[in-house]
């Protein structure tokens, strides 16, 4: 009896061991994956693994790097935290609450994009902000439209408290929207374009109102960043050559827009329809320009807030500056001992200098 | 002697009943001890210690934003939409089972098309049931019994077929009408076996409520365990799973007990899991 627990025992410990080892260590390697997940500014990783961009800039560094495409957002970020993956494409909220409030150091390599309209606040009949009170509001909760939500109520001076928010998923927004007791709904692109399409619905709110909070950044982790600076500057490098080529409307530019428009689900005027409310950094410069923008701490701390408030910056967190993030300019929000954030342009710079 | 006579005593029965919990448990410890050497704010294997903080939160301190014990309010409304859907699917599988099993006329109309229609998996339609039914609790009841009463309906026709054929002959020799022999033979015969239909049906009654719940809610087990996978919190989920399967484990055993002491000469016959 004591015997075969001593054996059932080490027999579990031998089956769960891989569970354990999984997480990233810091040392110099060679093979490294970053993640991405359908968004129209994360396409272009896609497009670098399709068009081998990202062999040649991993090959001038001597290294290996595969980009991998998740269906589901939130899985992906969750894979990342696990230690499955190096890097991986997030919004700056979803990377405060998830990487760093886990505990997992994380540096935001590639500023990308932010919203600029491409999230929205679509009401059913109506036509004005103010008038979502006392409305059911179907929206994916606790994510960024869960944000958005919250900084429109702060304009027209009402609380979450005023309405019902239910928890509906994104693969399913649409076929909600259909029915008669769905009377508002706050989402993202393409679903947002496609909600709106319909003859009652009116966009009252959207991300362009609140320019540059909801950014979309390829968040690495930081021990790996500091241990192999060649992983950042390839895939800085691969990164900024093609957005070089995807801003420009010569054939190739149209050729590398097209890929992605088919990769996404839509066509080339739909992915153009989209870039148009989403505020890319084409170069290098605009990137580490917003980077560097005194405007970044404030939209920072009112993330941490919006976290806090809701309940998930981390177990027991005893206040919104639990988890500390640091800025360029050597400035820090929240807990000097436990910055778990980074926003490092460094590597940025390297591509704007021409030092790549 | 041979292993295939030696019965266990009570106590060894028991302690071997045990052991793959207690080695789950302590491989589970092992595996949370590793990943927190490497972070200790590690959020995938979170230490036993801070699985029962999160699960006390949940059930014993008020939520900061609605003053509800959420682990109850989740709960509730869960077994009360599991309890409504499963009752709706008994009655349909009572009256459309037997009416399949006893009346060649209404089987051969449609005992194929509920064959088909036991196939289609229910949540690929589920664009039609938001449309019909709305986003409320009638969709989620109504995937729970589309997910769970063709089975039971199938189940039930079938023991309906397995009545000795003796027995129904021996009812009609002694005058008894169609309603009679229904009341009095065919629902005391199907009853237990509509028991094991219904524990059968309860594993993938859970499975569409856990699904419903994460698509559209505002409360429920399902509905918590989606919300929070978008941070992470494996220390509210794990709880919340085991909870689940505790509560699932009880209902199946309290159905089984119904069995065993309403219908003792079902239980006659062989040993049953």
């Amino acid at each position: 009896m004591l015997k075969s627990f001593a054996k059932a025992s080490l027999l579990a410990a031998a089956l769960s061991l891989p569970l354990s080892v999984g997480s990233v260590q810091a040392e110099e390697k060679k093979d490294f994956k970053v993640c991405w997940s359908i968004y129209v500014g994360w396409m272009p990783w896609g497009y670098l693994q399709d068009s081998g961009l990202i062999k040649k800039w991993a090959d001038k560094y001597d290294i290996n790097v595969e980009i991998v495409q998740i269906n589901d957002y939130v899985e992906s970020i969750n894979q990342y935290t696990a230690g499955e993956y190096d890097g991986c494409s997030m919004t700056n909220m979803d990377a405060l609450s998830i990487p760093a409030g886990g505990g997992v150091e994380t540096t935001a390599l590639i500023v990308g994009d932010y919203s600029n309209g491409n999230d929205g606040i679509i009401l059913k009949d109506k036509t004005e902000l103010a008038d979502i009170k006392g409305q059911s509001v179907n929206l994916v909760e606790l994510s960024v439209s869960h944000y958005l939500l919250a900084r429109a109520l702060d304009t027209v001076d009402l609380s979450e408290r005023d309405l019902t928010v239910i928890n509906t998923s994104d693969a399913d927004m649409i076929a909600a929207y259909a029915t008669s007791d769905v009377t508002s709904v706050v989402t993202w692109n393409p679903l947002l374009s496609e909600i709106e399409a319909q003859p009652n619905a009116t966009k009252v709110f959207d991300s362009a109102g609140i320019p540059g909070e909801i950014i979309d950044i390829m968040m690495v982790n930081t021990e790996t960043l500091a241990d192999n600076p060649a992983f950042g500057k390839a895939l800085v490098g691969a990164w900024y050559e093609l957005m070089g080529i995807m801003s420009s409307e010569g054939d190739e530019g149209v050729a590398a827009r097209t890929a992605m428009a088919e990769a996404s689900g839509t066509n080339l005027p739909g992915y153009d329809a989209q870039l148009a409310t989403t505020k890319m950094f084409y170069t290098p410069a605009e990137a580490v320009a917003f980077t560097n923008a005194p405007e970044l701490p404030s939209t920072m701390k009112f993330v941490a807030e919006f976290l806090f408030d809701k309940g998930i910056l981390g177990e027991g967190a005893p206040s919104p500056e639990f988890v500390g993030v640091s800025f360029p300019d050597g400035s820090i929000y929240g807990d000097k001992n436990n910055v778990k954030l980074r926003f490092d342009p460094s590597f940025m710079q390297m591509a704007a200098d021409g030092a790549l | 002697m041979r292993i295939i006579n030696r019965k266990p005593s009570r106590l060894t029965a028991l302690a071997l009943g045990l052991l793959p919990f207690v080695a789950t448990i302590i491989g589970y410890a092992i595996a949370s001890h590793y990943r927190r050497l490497d972070n200790p704010a590690d959020k995938l294997l979170p230490s036993l210690e801070s699985i029962g903080q999160a699960f006390w939160r949940m059930a014993a301190i008020p939520d900061r934003r609605s003053g509800d014990l959420l682990l109850w309010v989740d709960t509730f409304d869960s077994l009360w939409r599991l309890g409504t859907g499963m009752a709706v699917s008994t009655l349909l599988a009572l009256s459309l089972g037997i009416a399949i099993g006893f009346i060649p006329h209404v089987r051969s109309a449609l005992a194929p098309y509920l064959a088909t229609f036991s196939l289609i998996p229910p949540i690929t339609i589920l664009p039609i049931l938001f449309i019909t039914f709305g986003l409320g609790e009638m969709a989620k009841i109504a995937l729970i019994v589309i997910g769970t009463a063709p089975v039971m309906i199938r189940s039930t026709a079938q023991a309906v077929l397995d009545i000795p054929r003796e027995m129904i002959i021996k009812a009609e020799t002694l005058g008894a009408s169609v309603w009679q022999m229904t009341v009095r033979l065919v629902i005391p015969q199907v009853l237990p076996k509509m028991i094991t239909a219904l524990r059968m049906g309860l594993v993938p009654a859970w499975i569409f409520l856990i699904s419903a719940e994460a698509i559209a809610s505002t409360t429920g087990l399902g509905y918590r365990i989606f919300l929070v996978r978008r941070y992470l919190a494996m220390d509210v989920i794990l709880p919340y799973v085991v909870w689940i399967t505790l509560l699932a484990f009880l209902l199946d055993r309290a159905l089984l007990l119904l069995s065993r002491r309403s219908f003792q000469w079902h239980h006659l016959g062989s040993d049953a899991l």
